[in-house]
């Protein structure tokens, strides 16, 4: 599936496109389907995002959304060397996933 | 220190202004993204992998004790609590927000301190010897015109739009501590036969996709004729860099492709006509830099016993201080590499921890080094233990300056967006591993960066690892053999890559070659350059 | 001419700009257009009839209309030098610096920003194209 991410314009904070607004975590992105970028395009230019862009990704055995490249799951959880600034700050093993 | 005056302050409050417009531009949608990148890039503001991240300049890694509390008190305020001091000697945060920066800005100029030309494509910050001022073996003090091209560098209206970033290191010793001929312009201060001071310049160095060892194109530029000289070099580039593949468009390339010869006849005829246009500050001002940079009043009379009587401070004397010009005086190197630790991360606490010790045992002066280390410049041998065991209490007493643990690492795919692989989490595993045999592997520089722009400096590692992405899944190379010192070499890959836990085992198969091979006082280097890549290779692929 | 700033109190040129090699070939034209591959250099043994030289910017980030405009300031000319293209609020007071007195942008400039742009700088810190004495001249006299 094709999902959207990009950046809060303020924050700067990882966001993903939930279908009717954009979310810090990235279960709750969606399939944008064709319209991926044509979404990426309209966030973009009324400032809800900063420079979006369209990824694969899969939905897991856990039924949860998976980037398909590291760099992506990474961003999705946070740095693997700092579990406490993580997303999952209570999981010490939660850099398992990105790999 | 340099001190700023009212034009200097002037300057920088201008441009906490001038930023604070062009963010309120940006939210408002008056300016898109694509134009507002570049301005915020000079002003160290990238947008990373999970947030925005402020690079800020750390001008020839001078620092005031003031100034390092300044660090750490916006590590509190506006970040998660810590830095990352970098291979520029700057340091970074990775937490940033986009609204906070002008406020970040305008803390910083309290303190005299900025972000400008921290990246984009543009003059960047000015590197230098991280021992200068204290070390015996300097000419003079490189710092001053370093200060004199950091304010002819400083919005530079010709060469804010160049092809490429470029950066300049200014050193004034035979010993390079600097990297100094992997930098686009190298500047070795040097006297010539009449006793004249001048500048050697060393230009089209870089690591990067391309490494290349800059070629000396002038060995002795007048002093009173620096600036111009640095002029005429830039408006070549600027015009005729190349600016059709950003992979090509850094200066070494023109440089290379040109030939040195070539590039300094059209220097030197842009030099001839620069000469006639007032581009030259008089040594005046020189002289008026020179003296915020004059030598503390060293004590005199002091004792060089130090009381070896606790091993473990013992062995940090012998690894992480070196010889100062003034008798009973050290400089002292404060590691930020922790055995297992992240290269060059400090918490706010640790900061100011170290300004309270520049203070009280550094004449208020400490120093960033591009190896992602602090230097405290002037410690009297006395008061080393007092200062080893406040560092020690606050997990900065790691004695490996130069050893297996002192790792160059970037930040890697765990904070960069252009990375391809981490690099972090290689850093720590080798340095877990291998530090416990330090003290017999002696001086080796291992440098890893995650993507093939090098600013882990991999290539002049006497062991460097490359991160790549091989189909989505990291990979390392192993490089052999470079060397960012007096004696710069580029390091040789070894062979195809290895997956994460592969490279650990393959850095430690490097070093077991060495210890079978080396013969007496030789280090990893020497070893590896008596008897060439090919008994490593057996080892690792035979 | 609508959206063309100008510093100038002369008369604008009312012909256009013709290209470097034609300007070369026929020099009767008094205003000429620089693209940024151009050696402004060749102009300067046929600076006496320009009155108008455009700098085109295709893109701003694109540097190299900035050493062309020095270059000919350096060397005498005193015609209207006039930045077209990609010209926006964030460069003009760089490419004022470096001699541009007119700017003629794709995209029409907010005359109060333009304005505000331009007064960004208290104080500079090299000699440039634009007279103004730096810093370090301030310092020593």
């Amino acid at each position: 599936m094709k999902i959207v991410t990009g950046n809060d314009l303020k924050t700067g904070a990882v966001t993903w496109w939930t279908g009717s607004d954009w979310s810090i975590h990235v279960d709750d992105a969606v399939d944008a389907g064709d319209q991926a970028e044509t979404i990426a395009a309209r966030e973009e230019a009324a400032r809800n995002v900063n420079s979006p862009y369209v990824i694969e990704a899969v939905t897991d055995a856990d039924g949860k959304v998976r980037p398909a490249h590291i760099k992506d799951r990474i961003r999705a959880l946070g740095p693997t060397v700092r579990p406490d600034l993580t997303l999952k700050p209570a999981d010490p093993t939660a850099g398992n996933w990105v790999i | 220190m340099y001190k700023y005056d009212q034009y200097d302050q002037a300057m920088v409050d201008a441009r906490v202004a001038e930023f604070r417009d062009q963010v309120r531009r940006r939210v408002e949608g008056r300016i898109t993204e694509d134009q507002f990148k570049p301005l915020r890039l000079q002003n160290g503001l990238y947008l990373q992998l999970h947030a925005y991240m402020l690079r800020v300049a750390v001008p020839y890694g001078t620092l005031s004790s003031a100034q390092m509390h300044a660090l750490a008190d916006i590590a509190d305020k506006y970040d998660r609590g810590y830095g990352h001091f970098t291979t520029r000697q700057n340091i970074q945060y990775n937490w940033i927000k986009l609204e906070d920066t002008p406020d970040i800005l305008a803390d910083l100029a309290k303190v005299e301190m900025h972000a400008i030309q921290t990246s984009g494509n543009c003059i960047r910050n000015i590197s230098s010897d991280h021992y200068a001022g204290a070390t015996a073996d300097e000419l003079i003090d490189p710092r001053p015109y370093a200060e004199l091209l950091r304010q002819w560098s400083s919005f530079h209206p010709e060469f804010l739009a160049l092809p490429r970033k470029f950066k300049i290191c200014v050193i004034a010793s035979e010993a390079d501590r600097a990297a100094m001929k992997l930098h686009d312009i190298g500047i070795r201060i040097v006297k010539n036969d009449s006793g004249e001071i001048g500048a050697a310049f060393y230009v089209g160095g870089g690591m990067g996709r391309t490494p290349m060892i800059a070629p000396c194109i002038n060995p002795f530029v007048p002093l009173d004729q620096l600036v111009t000289y640095c002029e005429a070099c830039l408006r070549v580039y600027n015009r005729y860099g190349r600016r059709d593949n950003k992979y090509k468009a850094r200066i070494k390339i023109l440089v290379h492709e040109l030939g040195a010869a070539e590039y300094t006849r059209q220097v030197e005829e842009e030099f001839a006509h620069l000469l006639t246009q007032d581009i030259e500050p008089p040594l005046a001002e020189l002289e008026r830099i020179s003296t915020y940079f004059a030598s503390p009043a060293f004590e005199t009379g002091l004792s060089d016993d130090i009381d070896r009587s606790d091993p473990d401070f013992a062995l940090w004397v012998d690894t992480n201080t070196v010889p100062h010009k003034a008798p009973g005086y050290v400089s002292a190197v404060i590691s930020l590499k922790p055995a297992g630790g992240i290269p060059g991360d400090a918490s706010a606490e640790q900061m100011h921890l170290i300004a309270d010790l520049t203070k009280q045992y550094s004449f208020d002066e400490c120093r960033v080094t591009h190896t992602q280390n602090i230097v405290l410049p002037h410690v009297k041998k006395a008061d080393l233990h007092a200062l080893w065991t406040s560092l020690e209490a606050a997990g900065l007493g790691a004695a490996n300056l130069d050893r297996i643990g002192d790792i160059i690492a970037c930040p890697g795919l765990d904070y960069c967006s252009l990375a391809n692989a981490r690099s972090i989490p290689v850093a720590q595993k080798i340095s877990e591993r291998l530090s416990p045999r330090s003290a017999e592997l002696g001086e080796l520089k291992v440098k890893i960066s995650g993507c093939i722009n090098a600013c882990g400096h991999h290539h002049a590692g006497h062991i460097g690892v490359l991160g790549v992405d091989k189909k989505g899944v990291e990979n390392y190379q192993l490089l052999l053999g470079g060397s960012e010192a007096d004696d710069t070499s580029l390091g040789k890959i070894t062979g195809p890559g290895f997956d994460e836990a592969g490279i650990v085992d393959a850095v430690e198969k490097a070093t077991e070659v060495y210890l079978a091979q080396r013969t007496d006082g030789e280090r990893f280097l020497d070893t590896y350059r008596r008897i060439g890549i090919n008994p490593f290779k057996e080892a690792l692929y035979g | 001419m609508a959206d063309l700033l100008r510093f100038r109190d002369d008369e604008p040129v009312d012909h256009p700009a013709v290209t470097v090699d034609a300007y070369l070939e026929q020099s009767n034209a008094a205003a000429v257009r620089i693209e940024p591959g151009d050696d402004a250099r060749a102009l300067i043994p046929h600076l006496d009839g320009l009155r108008l030289v455009e700098v085109n910017f295709p893109a701003f980030t694109d540097g190299r209309g900035y050493s062309a405009a020095r270059i000919l300031r350096e060397a005498g000319y005193t015609g209207e030098m006039r930045a077209v293209g990609d010209v926006l609020i964030d460069q003009l007071s760089a490419m004022r610096r470096c001699g541009f007195d007119a700017f003629e942008p794709d995209k029409p400039l907010d005359p109060e920003e333009a304005k505000a742009a331009l007064a960004t700088w208290p104080q500079v810190y090299q000699t440039a194209a634009d007279g103004r004495a730096p810093i370090w001249k301030l310092r020593h006299g």
